[in-house]
C-alpha cells in the first residue's frame, strides 16, 4: 500500500544544486589569544550578523606555520558566538584531519591555483604567508552596453558590468557578476553580484522591479517600500543587508 | 515587391483576426493588391470573418505540400477588388508549415501582390515564428490589459530576435502598436489602462485606437471585414490607422469619453 503509494505521489525529495554567499573567516596567525580578542571585537561591533551564520575557516594563510592551528578550540569559540562553523579551506593535512575530527568538511578552494601560480611567476616561494593576503591580480570586467529594450522573456547577462540603454520590461532578466546600470525604467528581475560579489550594485532611473538582487540578497517588488517606486534609486548590501536608496 | 505585414500579440482573442482582416480590406480598398494568410493551421478562423468559409478548397498547407498550386488556393474577395484570402488548412496541425514551404509561398506572393498580411496564431510556438519569419512591419494587436501588454512585449522581443530581418542584421521591423477593444469611461473610472500607459510599457509608436464595438462580433458573424461597415466606429477605427500606416497624418479619435449632448449643454 505504502509502496504504491509512493510511486504515484510526486518525489519526496529533489536535488538541487545552489549558489549561496557565506562568511570566510581568514587566519592570518595561529595564536589562539590573539584570535579569541580579535574575534570578540568583530562580533561585538555587529552580532546579529553572526548568529546563525554558517561560517568557512581559511586556513591557507597558516597551513604551514610552525604551530598548528587549534581547530578544536576554534569551533568551540564560534559555536559560542552563534557562528555555525561548516568547514575548512586551504588547510594540509594534519589542519583537513583535524577538521574532520570536528566534524568540518573539506571545501575545494577555487583560488588556490590561481595564487601558486600567481606566486611562481613573482619568484617567490610559496610558503610565504605573507603572499596570500596579497590582492589577487586586478582583471579589467568586461562591461556589456544593451541600447535596446530588454523585453519580456529576454535574459541578458554579463561576466562584468551590465549596462542597460534602454527599459527592462516585465518578465525580463537581467544579470551581472559586477554592477547593473539600468537607464530606462526597470521593470523586470535585476540581479547584480550573482558569484557574490558584496561590493556590486543596482543603479536605476526608475525603480519599478520585480525583483532586485545584490549577490543573493533580494527582495521582491512586493516587499519595494512605496515611495521607492518609479524613482531613481541604488541597490546595494551594507551589512548583509539589502539598502535601497533614492538618488 | 511585396510589403509583408505581420499581425500578432502573443495572447488569443485580443482581435488579430479581425484585424488581419479590417486591415488588409482597407488596403485593398485604397487599390494596393492585397492577399491575407491565415498561419494558424488547426484553427483555421480568418476565413470565416472574411465571410469565403464555403469557398475554401485548397490552402496554405495544399500548397506548401505541392497538393495544389497558389492560384488554386487564393480565394478573390466577391466585394473588393485586390483582396485576395489564402486560408489555413483545418485538419493539419502547425508543424505542416516547414520553413521551405513558407519561403516558396511568400516568395511568390511577393511577385504579385503589394501587401502580404500574415494573421499569426496566439502564442510563441512553431505557427507564430513562421507568421513573423519574413516581415517588414508588424502591427502588435494589444489589449488594455496587463496579461496581453505582457505578451505583446514577449512578442516584440522575439520580432527583434527570432525573424529573418534579425537573423540577417537588416534594418528592424517596422513595429506598430494597435490598442484593440479600448473603451474610454473604463479608462477614465480607473479599470481599464490607457492606450498611454501601454503605450510607456511596449514603447512601440501607436498606430491607432480601435474601440470595443458590438459591430464587431455582428460583422465577424456575418463574415463581413469590419471596415466595410463605414458606419461603425472600430471600422472607422481601423481606417484611420490603415491611413497612418500608409504615411498619412491623423489625429487619434475614440480616446475620450464621449460627452453627452446635455452634459455639454451644461457644460458637466
Amino acid at each position: 500500500m505504502n509502496a504504491t503509494h509512493t510511486h504515484t505521489s510526486t518525489p519526496a525529495l529533489e536535488l538541487k544544486g545552489s549558489r549561496l554567499t557565506t562568511l570566510v573567516l581568514h587566519f592570518y596567525r595561529t595564536d589562539n589569544a590573539a584570535i579569541a580578542t580579535e574575534l570578540k571585537e568583530k562580533v561585538t561591533q555587529a552580532p546579529s550578523v553572526f548568529k546563525q551564520a554558517p561560517v568557512i575557516l581559511d586556513l591557507r594563510a597558516v597551513c604551514n606555520d610552525a604551530q598548528t592551528l587549534d581547530i578544536s578550540f576554534l569551533v568551540e569559540i564560534l559555536r559560542g558566538y552563534g557562528m555555525l562553523p561548516i568547514g575548512v579551506r586551504g588547510g594540509n593535512t594534519k589542519l583537513n584531519s583535524m577538521a574532520l575530527a570536528m566534524g568540518l568538511s573539506l571545501l575545494a578552494d577555487v583560488k588556490l591555483d590561481r595564487f601558486s601560480q600567481q606566486n611562481q611567476s613573482l619568484g617567490i616561494e610559496d610558503e610565504s604567508p605573507v603572499l596570500a593576503k596579497l590582492p589577487p591580480e586586478p582583471q579589467l570586467a568586461p562591461v556589456k552596453i544593451i541600447d535596446h529594450p530588454v523585453r519580456s522573456g529576454q535574459q541578458i547577462f554579463s561576466a562584468g558590468d551590465l549596462i542597460i540603454l534602454s527599459m527592462v520590461s516585465p518578465g525580463a532578466e537581467i544579470l551581472a557578476y559586477r554592477h547593473i546600470h539600468v537607464y530606462g525604467p526597470l521593470r523586470g528581475r535585476a540581479l547584480a553580484g550573482i558569484k557574490g560579489d558584496v561590493s556590486a550594485r543596482i543603479f536605476c532611473q526608475k525603480l519599478e522591479a520585480e525583483l532586485v538582487s545584490v549577490a543573493g540578497q533580494y527582495q521582491i517588488n512586493e516587499d519595494l517600500q512605496p515611495d521607492l517606486l518609479g524613482k531613481a534609486a541604488q541597490i546595494y548590501l551594507k551589512e548583509e543587508q539589502l539598502c535601497i536608496e533614492p538618488f | 515587391m511585396a510589403k509583408i505585414i505581420v499581425v500578432t500579440s502573443g495572447k488569443g482573442g485580443v482581435g488579430k483576426t479581425t484585424t488581419a482582416a479590417a486591415f488588409s480590406t482597407a488596403l485593398a480598398l485604397r487599390g494596393y493588391k492585397t492577399v491575407v494568410i491565415d498561419f494558424d493551421v488547426g484553427l483555421r478562423n480568418l476565413d470565416l470573418v472574411m465571410g469565403c468559409e464555403r469557398r475554401v478548397v485548397y490552402d496554405l498547407i495544399n500548397v506548401i505540400n505541392h497538393e495544389g498550386n497558389l492560384n488554386q488556393a487564393l480565394i478573390k474577395d466577391k466585394r473588393v477588388e485586390n483582396l485576395f484570402i489564402l486560408p489555413a488548412s483545418q485538419t493539419r496541425n502547425k508543424d505542416a508549415l516547414t520553413l521551405e514551404g513558407v519561403t516558396s509561398v511568400i516568395g511568390e506572393l511577393k511577385e504579385r501582390f503589394d501587401f502580404i498580411v500574415c494573421d499569426s496564431p496566439a502564442g510563441i510556438e512553431h505557427g507564430a515564428m513562421m507568421a513573423m519569419y519574413f516581415a517588414d512591419e508588424a502591427l502588435i494587436v494589444t489589449n488594455p490589459e496587463v496579461s496581453s501588454v505582457r505578451d505583446s512585449d514577449r512578442i516584440i522581443g522575439m520580432l527583434a530576435s527570432k525573424t529573418l530581418r534579425a537573423e540577417r542584421g537588416d534594418a528592424p521591423i517596422k513595429e506598430h502598436l494597435l490598442v484593440t477593444r479600448y473603451v474610454p469611461t473604463r479608462v477614465s473610472n480607473g479599470d481599464m489602462m490607457s492606450a498611454e500607459d501601454v503605450q510607456e510599457i511596449l514603447a512601440v509608436p501607436l498606430l491607432g485606437v480601435v474601440p470595443e464595438s458590438p459591430d464587431i462580433l455582428r460583422a465577424s458573424n456575418s463574415g463581413v471585414p469590419i471596415t466595410l461597415d463605414e458606419k461603425s466606429e472600430a471600422g472607422q477605427a481601423y481606417q484611420d490607422a490603415v491611413a497612418r500606416f500608409l504615411g498619412e497624418n491623423r489625429p487619434m479619435r475614440f480616446l475620450n469619453v464621449k460627452k453627452h449632448f446635455f452634459s455639454r449643454w451644461f457644460g458637466g
